[in-house]
């Protein structure tokens, strides 16, 4: 039976009457941890952030027909030449429609898998923006713009004007910010576009969109899919990709292997087409982990100083306490409660003050034409953070705490009172 | 052995290894009845204080058999010994002993509240009786450091009893003091004896000292001579 009520009291009268020792461990506890939840919100906030500008847009799994010569060759067909060595000069693509076939079932189908947070056609199709006599090439694409802005955050990215207006207007165009730049256009002005097959139509300007990414903005706007089909004089049921959005990222793979060997498509998942990216996320939050967990270890060994020396110091208190009926667990138990106070009260005071600082930075102004929605810098406020960084303190105080304390326990009573 | 005996060793024997063998203790038997207020004298050496540890369980490392109140201690957990220490037995040294950093009313409720037998009112209200008994109330709420030698080792004393402890023990309980201070331990410790009927061990030496005990055990070269 302990009686912590007891053990606590006295870990408290000796915490308070060395008040200077005791704050200056519990502050080096409060460095490493505040810096643990500066560095960790801060990091993961850039790293959602740079994560969002390109997966966030992107689709899961990306479906479309490539363009690419047939594996089989008439040549291979004829059997008399079976195992001879074939060689097959100026190989050209095979002639297929750009548009996926049969596309609305097949999305009805992807809808009804329970993996799938959304299925959404595109139409893209070559385009100029013609501007007196100049022509700029530039890609016209087609969307429904409400489940882009549900599933891809496409809102975020339109500068001026709304997605919403695509649908309010029948020949609403969202045009690119770097085509707008150079075309000195802006919201309500009109703009020529003409198809590839030389057809001319005026789209009214209803938004300005801008991803970041100067190659994109420089060549591509938005249309609904009719309009878009009707430019292209293309039926209803002319789409020439579908992006997949998954509930869960990780079973992008498999999924786009199904599609591909099913409906005889190109299926891209994400993993593929945006590998670095993870690999970057993985490094920085390595580095996070590993300048925290060294600045803990740091005043881990601080406290494990401070304790030692306090043991030495109170090494007649301690031979009073087990003469007078204190076991050495209860001896242990008061220096390791102290051990643990220290790392509860800078870690709390930590945790308080990352917090204060993570909001100072959330507020100071980034501002960058790369990122048009972002204002300040990105921090991230997961719970999850404060969680580990209060565990990450305990655990480090309890370890330095535990080797002083249980010298403490060993301690002979007899050997201190005779050596008086 | 009758239930009139609180402590009682059988056999007692002890031996320091560093920095060589050495045979301190040999073949102590005796016992203590209750009520009695018995001291142990003795040239330096002789091995009163290293017997006086053992009695106390504090010192575990011995051959033989010590029985407290009937019962038979030696060979029990280091847990349990504290258990017992806590509640039958309470102790005065020569140096006072008092933790510098809690006040004087802290110390003596620092064992009762460990044995938690009492609420922290009661707790209180005993501690105050006890400083009361020896006359040192008005100091309760001042710093352990803060007071004198002679005020430090009354303090112990209340420490001591704060449990109602079966016995009480001092290692040179008067061997730090002035004589007027020493005179004045030597007091309460009789009228403790008398008029409470505790049972009391001291070790000491000091010839004036052990002639107002009830009996003294004179030990010399870790044999008992004379009881």
């Amino acid at each position: 039976m302990i009686n912590w009520k007891v053990i606590l009291s006295i870990s408290k009268t000796h915490l308070l009457s060395r008040i200077k020792q005791s704050s200056i461990a519990a502050l080096g506890v409060t460095f490493g941890i505040g810096t643990f939840i500066i560095l960790v919100s801060f990091m993961t906030g850039l790293n959602g952030l740079l994560d969002g500008l390109i997966l966030n847009r992107t689709p899961h799994v990306h479906i479309y027909n490539e363009i690419k010569p047939s594996e089989r060759q008439p040549l291979d067909l004829y059997d008399k030449w079976e195992n001879s060595f074939k060689l097959v000069h100026s190989v050209k693509p095979k002639l297929t429609q750009a548009k996926i076939h049969n596309a609305l079932p097949l999305i009805q189908e992807l809808r009804k898998n329970p993996d799938v947070k959304g299925a959404i056609p595109q139409l893209k199709s070559q385009i100029f923006y013609i501007s007196g006599s100049i022509e700029l090439g530039g890609n016209l694409v087609g969307i429904d713009v409400l489940e882009e802005v549900r599933l891809f955050n496409f809102g975020d990215y339109v500068v001026k004007g709304s997605p919403e207006a695509l649908n309010n207007y029948e020949n609403g165009i969202l045009i690119g910010s770097g085509v707008a730049e150079k075309m000195s256009l802006d919201i309500g002005n009109t703009v020529q576009i003409s198809t590839v097959r030389g057809d001319l139509f005026p789209l009214k300007i209803v938004g300005i969109y801008q991803s970041g990414l100067a190659d994109i903005d420089n060549i591509q706007s938005f249309a609904s899919l009719k309009t878009v089909q009707k430019i292209l004089g293309e039926p209803k049921n002319y789409f020439t990709d579908i992006n997949v959005k998954l509930f869960d990222i990780e079973k992008a793979v498999p999924m786009a292997r199904n599609i591909e060997n099913q409906f005889n498509l190109t299926a891209v998942d994400i993993k593929t087409a945006n590998a670095q990216f993870e690999t970057g996320t993985s490094i920085r939050n390595l580095i996070t982990y590993a300048v925290s967990i060294t600045l803990l270890i740091v005043a881990g060994f601080g406290i494990y100083n401070i304790l030692n020396m306090m043991i030495y110091e109170k090494m007649n208190d301690i031979a009073i306490l087990k003469a007078t009926g204190f076991s050495g667990k209860d001896v242990q138990y008061i220096f390791i409660s102290q051990a643990i106070l220290i790392g509860l009260f800078g870690g709390i005071l930590g945790l308080v003050v990352g917090y204060s600082i993570s909001s100072v930075i959330d507020t100071l102004p980034f501002e960058t034409e790369a990122l048009p929605t972002i204002k300040t810098y990105p921090v991230n406020y997961s719970v999850w953070y404060y969680v580990i960084g209060i565990s990450f303190a305990m655990i480090s105080t309890f370890l330095a705490g535990y080797l002083p304390s249980r010298k403490a326990r060993k301690i002979d009573p007899v050997e201190i009172i005779r050596g008086q | 052995m009758g239930n009139n005996t609180i402590l009682e060793a059988r056999n007692i024997n002890k031996y320091f290894r560093e920095p060589v063998l050495f045979h301190v203790l040999k073949d102590i038997n005796f016992s203590i009845k209750h009520g009695e207020f018995v001291s142990i004298m003795g040239k330096s050496g002789c091995g009163k204080s290293t017997l006086l540890y053992i009695l106390s369980t504090m010192d575990t490392d011995y051959e033989g058999e010590l029985f407290l109140n009937g019962e038979l201690v030696s060979g029990k957990h280091h847990e349990e010994l504290a258990k017992i220490r806590n509640s039958n037995i309470g102790f005065v040294f020569q140096f006072h002993y008092l933790l510098s950093e809690f006040t004087v009313l802290e110390n003596v409720m620092l064992p009762a509240k460990k044995l938690g037998l009492k609420s922290f009112e009661e707790i209180e209200y005993d501690a105050m009786e006890k400083l009361k008994l020896l006359d040192i109330q008005e100091q309760a709420n001042k710093l352990a450091s803060r007071i004198s030698g002679g005020q430090k080792q009354r303090v112990a004393i209340a420490r001591a009893l704060i449990n109602d402890p079966a016995i009480i023990m001092g290692d040179e309980p008067t061997g730090n003091l002035d004589s007027h201070n020493a005179q004045n331990v030597m007091n309460i410790f009789k009228n403790l004896s008398v008029e409470r009927n505790l049972s009391l061990l001291v070790v000491t030496h000091d010839h004036d000292f052990a002639e107002k005990t009830d009996r003294i055990i004179e030990m010399g070269d870790g044999t008992i001579i004379s009881q």
